[in-house]
């Protein structure tokens, strides 16, 4: 699958990073190209210097044939309108947000949009450790 | 009418002020504590300090009785959010947002913001006006109807020039609606009205058909 991932830092870099493993055709995209040392020095995807709600950018990382499209950059935001050009301009068939403001999750999900809040998540399961 | 606008900045500062001098409601959600404060300080208690992408601050702000929700921060991707917050979170019945990459206008209609305002694309065709060659110049968008007004100013050496209205291959649906000649009154143009060179025309067009009122009209 070719997967587009917008936003190089640590979980983006370890989202590409096994998804290469796995054999896919991975592009990371970043505004900073100080962020691409997180990737491997064997990572066979390519990192391309961009931005992730522009047009140009977009299309250079090969959005028109993309299978997935993942938002994982610091900005809400950001991951919230970058992946609705992927799903809505773009028709990327798989869409990925993330968004970490979970009420801000909630109105994304009840408008189509796939996306999971870090903060939920993690908040779960950290209350699990302390109930175990 | 109570007015909702996210970002203090110089120009939520000045929407502010003339839209208090209207008499209208009006309250500034500003991120920036000191931004905030000195609106409070200068216009009256109508800035929120907050985030408006934030749920919790729409609803301090009272989103839901909101009449216009109107975004002028710096960044696209906030002011798209804001906006569709307040559109399907609290229903406001229409929002507006500054829109700074002009690529990203068809991506915010698309998305449902009911006008956009393309900060960048304004101060160009302004630009553009006080350059001494002859351009299409943008004067209104009417989103709604999918219509732009546009002015043209007829080169000396186009072929349009001693001709009437009626032979020239203008666009379907172009209406060309006044003409301003030097010196004289403006007048509404007819079918047989005869072209000049430097007149200017203001038309209205569908935006799609700029380049066949350029080639009608301006070229030679």
């Amino acid at each position: 699958m070719r997967v587009i991932i917008m936003g190089c830092g640590r979980v983006g870099a370890q989202l590409a990073t096994l998804l290469d493993k796995d054999g896919h055709q991975v592009i990371v995209l970043d505004k900073n190209s100080h962020s691409f040392r997180w990737l491997p020095g064997n990572f066979k995807g390519t990192a391309l210097l961009g931005h992730g709600l522009d047009e140009i950018s977009l299309k250079k990382a090969g959005i028109e044939n993309a299978d997935v499209f993942i938002a994982v950059t610091q900005g809400d935001n950001r991951n919230i309108m970058a992946c609705q050009i992927a799903k809505h301009i773009f028709n990327v068939p798989k869409v990925v947000c993330r968004i970490y403001d979970p009420l801000r999750r909630d109105l994304y999900i009840t408008l189509g949009l796939e996306a999971l809040s870090p903060t939920t998540i993690f908040s779960q399961m950290l209350k699990e450790k302390v109930e175990e | 009418m109570y007015i909702i606008i996210v970002g203090g900045g110089r120009l939520g500062y000045y929407l502010t002020r003339a839209l208090l001098d209207e008499g209208q409601e009006v309250l500034v959600i500003e991120k920036d504590a000191g931004f905030s404060q000195t609106i409070n300080a200068e216009l009256g208690s109508v800035s929120l300090h907050g985030d408006g992408c934030e749920v919790a601050t729409l609803e301090a702000a009272g989103a839901n009785r909101c009449d216009i929700f109107i975004t002028v921060t710096g960044d696209d991707e906030d002011n798209l959010v804001a906006c569709q917050l307040a559109k399907h979170k609290f229903n406001v019945p229409r929002t507006i947002a500054r829109v700074r990459n002009p690529q990203h206008e068809k991506v915010f209609k698309k998305l449902g913001i009911d006008a956009t305002v393309s900060t960048t694309n304004l101060i160009l065709e302004h630009i553009k006006h006080e350059l001494p060659s002859h351009p299409l110049m943008h004067l209104l968008d009417i989103q709604e109807k999918g219509l732009e007004v546009v002015e043209v100013t007829i080169p000396p050496g186009s072929t349009c020039v001693g001709r009437q209205i009626k032979e020239l291959p203008l666009p379907q649906d172009s209406i060309l609606s006044l003409i301003i000649r030097k010196e004289r009154k403006p007048l509404v143009p007819t079918e047989s009205t005869v072209i000049e060179a430097e007149d200017q025309i203001i038309a209205v067009i569908r935006p799609e058909t700029e380049n066949e009122l350029r080639a009608a009209l301006m070229s030679d």
